[in-house]
């Protein structure tokens, strides 16, 4: 009895989270205008996508595009400047590491909201024009304590005298840098890129107060902006199933590896 | 002795400090071309910070590093190495624990450095090889080195260094992470491998026997200073103080005090000795190596005689603990058992005997003056004997007190001062204790008490065992 009580409440659990999606995929194999009508099987929605026949035409692949690449940009510059900051942390000792660690803490924590609020007031204060620049900035600023955090724990395991060694057998620092230490990093410098991507990917509140005024849009703001109008624009629908099942692929790639390195290690 | 022609490497007045620490203190050695040199010392000696210091991770605050160099135009001169990065000096290290490249395999670890060098691929191949084949590790070359042993793994670390022709190998307590039977054949492997490549070794380690084993010459640290230098022979012989003669072997220490020259006396008996110099009638430390007592129940020319307490079979030997006519404990090695609660005969050799001058005689302490009673000393208030002369408060002084007269408490409350106990010493009939004061000042105590190293202990002394000298009375 308490056994079927704990699985049924793991399945309304998964049901409750998963619900939504699911919904949404379903509703993305029909071509009904208001999400909920069900007018029969079809792939005219995806066709639409890639043809470009949308009816919301060239913005909504102008948001994609804008999406991913402030996603990339962002990404890979936070995974550089995270790398070299945890790099700068690790070194450090006693009070100021712990300091640092914590300070690196607090973005992570910080709604949102403030964050865009105050990088708004920032650049405003600055005199800096908003647009593509500010929202990248902003992206790189909220991403990089991920990476930070995602490559501290391979510096600890990592065999202290690994740089030395480096060094001792000719290395100068940077080639020790490029030759033993970012190899030995790699793994954490790839998931604190995926996790800057993905944290780029769904912002919405940040990337709202930095766009400006010159009608930078990206997927969420564009979503939002699309739903204030009066009803989602029916090809969103099966673009969110695909970003859904790409993420998905990737996720299941990621640990499928993890897995393997894990057996070839021992 | 110093010949400048063989020498490689010349370290003069060396000191390093972290923070409040000072971790060596005026080290002065120089290192002779293809010699095998063993840093000696127990941990936090400061042996890996002078290491370090040679491969250039730190720098000194104080002294010079001279190394030999070979310049641009193929002349060799001998040169300060102050602020040469690392990767810049004539020298690779095997790590403590290794330090292997998980992401390359074995043959691409020993190729990093020659890669670097930018040697022709076809000469890497055949050093790499060669090295490989010198650390029989030949089949090993496609391996991972996470799938290696320890032991195999300390191979290839050795490979990586020596693949570069370093003119010296540096390696930091290379044996220290493998099992005993093990370590002993890297030993062995790595006293052939010192005398094929004919590369200077300079050795880093904590085990006497290892370093006694390998070394042509022991270098003993201890508390960040040189005690002594020498071969392994004069060092397990001739030890110059107590601390060596405690860490290297085993060793009975005592009291004795040097009649006139040749003339030693110790557990009650006059002895012949070969040691000259020391003075007459001055106090001294004498060694006895445990093999070095020849016991008998009946011995021609027994010099003393004792009880025998206790008997082990050692595997080769037996070691006895005897007591002595005189109530010393001597520590016996002999091929033959004897039985305890027998009387036994005992004889030494006058070349078996090693005098030392005594490092110290009583405690000296830098202190200040309250008043005519009070003085300031390991930033606690001691009241002491009436200070003689005149007496200005806040005057720097010396305090002079016997080692037998500073009482240890068990609680740390219970003393003027509180302290660690640091080092034991056996001296025969009373332990011979190294106290490390809370303000990092030492202070030395006989007693018949038996303490362990770590205890933490209240320091008493009574004020008429304190004797204060002022300043202006040690000008007369």
């Amino acid at each position: 009895m308490k056994k079927l009580f704990a699985q049924a409440y793991i399945w309304v659990l998964l049901v409750l989270l998963y619900a939504p999606i699911v919904f949404i995929a379903i509703f993305s194999f029909t071509e009904a205008r208001t999400l909920g009508n069900w007018t029969g099987f079809s792939l005219e929605l995806y066709k639409h996508i890639f043809t470009g026949g949308v009816s919301g035409g060239a913005s909504l692949m102008a948001a994609i595009k804008n999406t991913l690449l402030i996603a990339l940009v962002a990404a890979t510059f936070s995974t550089l400047l995270g790398t070299v900051s945890a790099i700068g942390i690790y070194n450090l000792k006693g009070r100021k590491k712990k300091t640092i660690q914590f300070l690196n803490n607090i973005p992570m924590i910080n709604p949102d909201v403030i964050t865009g609020v105050s990088l708004f007031l920032l650049f405003v204060f600055l005199h800096f024009s908003q647009g593509y620049l500010t929202v990248i900035l902003a992206h790189i600023s909220f991403c990089t304590p991920y990476v930070v955090l995602s490559v501290m724990p391979k510096l600890g395991q990592m065999n202290p005298n690994i740089y030395e060694a480096a060094l001792d057998l000719g290395a100068t620092p940077s080639q020790a840098l490029r030759k033993v230490l970012i190899p030995q990093l790699r793994p954490g410098m790839v998931s604190g890129f995926i996790l800057a991507f993905t944290m780029s990917l769904d912002d919405f509140a940040v990337t709202f107060f930095t766009r400006g005024t010159i009608g930078l849009e990206t997927l969420s703001t564009y979503i939002y902006a699309d739903a204030r109008k009066g009803g989602l624009t029916p090809e969103l629908r099966p673009l969110m199933t695909l970003i859904f099942t790409i993420i998905l692929v990737l996720l299941v790639i990621m640990n499928v590896r993890q897995a393997r390195t894990k057996k070839t290690t021992r | 002795m110093k010949d400048n022609k063989n020498v490689i490497i010349d370290i003069e007045h060396l000191s390093k400090s972290f923070g409040d620490h000072q971790v060596l203190k005026d080290i002065s050695l120089y290192i002779r071309k293809g010699e095998f040199v063993t840093l000696l010392g127990p941990s936090g000696c400061g042996k890996t910070t002078l290491l370090r210091m040679i491969a250039g991770f730190l720098q000194p605050d104080e002294g010079t590093i001279m190394m030999e160099w070979d310049s641009k135009g193929g002349k060799t001169e001998f040169r300060d190495v102050a602020g040469i990065p690392p990767h810049q000096r004539p020298l690779n290290t095997v790590f403590q624990r290794y330090a292997l490249f998980p992401h390359l395999d074995v043959y691409d670890n020993i190729a990093f450095g020659l890669k670097l060098q930018g040697v022709p691929k076809d000469e890497i191949d055949t050093r790499v090889r060669k090295v490989l084949k010198l650390v029989s590790m030949s089949d090993y070359e496609d391996r991972d080195v996470e799938s290696l042993s320890g032991g195999q793994q300390q191979r290839v670390a050795i490979a990586r260094a020596i693949v570069n022709r370093p003119k010296v190998l540096l390696l930091d307590e290379p044996l220290a992470a493998l099992d005993l039977k093990m370590r002993q054949d890297m030993q062995i492997e790595l006293k052939e491998m010192h005398q094929k490549l004919g590369i200077t070794f300079i050795y880093v380690t904590h085990d006497q026997s290892e370093a006694l084993t390998l070394s042509d010459t022991v270098v003993v640290m201890n508390e960040g200073k040189i005690q002594q230098i020498g071969t392994p022979i004069d060092i397990y012989n001739e030890p110059v103080n107590s601390f060596v003669a405690d860490f290297i072997g085993e060793s009975n220490i005592l009291n004795g005090t040097m009649v006139h020259d040749r003339k030693v006396n110790f557990i009650g008996h006059d002895f012949d000795c070969v040691d000259e110099g020391f003075g007459e009638n001055n106090p001294v430390d004498v060694v006895i190596r445990p093999e070095d007592v020849y016991l008998g129940y009946e011995l021609e020319g027994a010099q003393f005689s004792g009880t025998v307490k206790s008997c082990v079979f050692k595997g080769v030997h037996y070691e006895m603990y005897v007591d002595t006519d005189s109530g010393n404990e001597l520590q016996i090695q002999d091929y033959d058992a004897f039985e305890p609660g027998r009387t036994v005969q005992m004889l030494i050799h006058p070349d078996d005997i090693q005098v030392m001058k005594k490092e110290r005689v009583e405690n000296v302490i830098n202190c200040k003056v309250i008043d005519e009673t009070h003085i300031e000393m390991f930033g606690e208030e001691f009241e002491c004997s009436a200070i003689p002369g005149t007496v200005e408060s806040g005057a720097p002084a010396k305090a002079r007190i016997q080692f037998s007269k500073v009482d240890l408490m068990d609680h740390e409350e219970e003393g003027n001062a509180s302290g660690e106990v640091w080092f034991i010493l056996y001296k025969g009939n009373h332990y011979h204790l190294t106290v490390k004061t809370e303000s990092g000042e030492y202070v030395y105590v006989d007693t018949n008490d038996i303490w362990d190293k770590g205890d933490l202990v209240g320091i008493k002394i009574l004020p008429e065992d304190i004797i204060v000298e002022t300043a202006d009375e040690q000008e007369k």
